[in-house]
């Protein structure tokens, strides 16, 4: 799992690239809280152009994050979603607590 | 006359082979020349049902066994996921969606909803101190 990170204002955008699985989620976690913090990030963008697989572990995931920025006041958003993955994020629900926006411009507008 | 094919792979309880399955999994089916959805529904189960042996089965103990036996009779896939971990106690609550043991770990409690969601049968037998083995069929279009 390959991760960049970018940031414009408060917002932080997570790049991932690879599979996300419940392996490879306890690296994001690590990595994403991390540098949220350090970034003193309000929001979070998950790129998700590059991810070539998910599973449930990754909508866990994702909830986690959810709860860590809502704590703090901000907004989650996903970029770039993927038909396979945009089905599994349709079956969890968890469209409803993060909108979908079709490029990282998109998104960044209507969080600022 | 419906060609018939089996393979069966086994692995340790690491996290890290949860691709592997998925891996080794699609590789076989690929024989029947799926398409891209039928492969990533077929991933996307295997990867619940070998994650959940690995987390609920095992806790997170490495040295568990997993076992994945697929097998294919013309165009009707079926794979099984076995462990010999501890169990489930209650299978209806487990198959619940979002019920969840981990919720500390931030899971979702969806494995079986998606599994459920991608194949087209699933079957799930268990017994405390035994072990668990997940059973499912899809068929592939023609």
């Amino acid at each position: 799992m390959k991760i960049d990170f970018l940031v414009a204002d408060r917002t932080l955008v997570v790049i991932l690239q690879g599979e996300v699985d419940h392996h490879t989620c306890v690296q994001i976690r690590q990595q994403v809280d991390h540098e949220y913090q350090k970034k003193r990030a309000r929001n979070l963008v998950f790129d998700l152009e590059k991810v070539k697989f998910m599973d449930s572990a990754g909508i866990g995931m994702l909830m986690g994050r959810y709860r860590n920025v809502a704590i703090c006041g901000g907004s989650i958003a996903l970029i770039n979603v993927r038909p396979e993955t945009a089905q599994l994020i349709e079956i969890s629900g968890v469209n409803r607590l993060m909108k979908i926006y079709a490029s990282k411009e998109q998104a960044l507008e209507a969080l600022a | 006359m419906q060609e018939k094919n089996s393979m069966k792979v086994q692995f340790v309880s690491q996290s890290i082979n949860e691709a592997f399955a998925r891996v080794v999994v699609s590789a076989f089916v690929a024989q029947l020349d799926p398409t891209v959805e039928e492969i990533n529904d077929i991933k996307m189960a295997v990867s619940e049902a070998v994650t959940n042996s690995i987390i609920h089965g095992y806790r997170g103990k490495e040295n568990g066994v997993v076992e994945v036996h697929c097998s294919y009779e013309g165009r009707v896939i079926s794979i099984e996921v076995v462990d010999y971990g501890l169990g489930i106690a209650n299978i209806d609550q487990a198959m619940a969606p979002l019920y969840t043991t981990s919720l500390e770990e931030e899971r979702a409690g969806l494995g079986f909803t998606v599994m459920q969601s991608m194949m087209d049968e699933l079957e799930v037998y268990s017994e405390c101190h035994k072990g668990t083995t997940v059973k499912m069929k899809k068929s592939l279009g023609e």
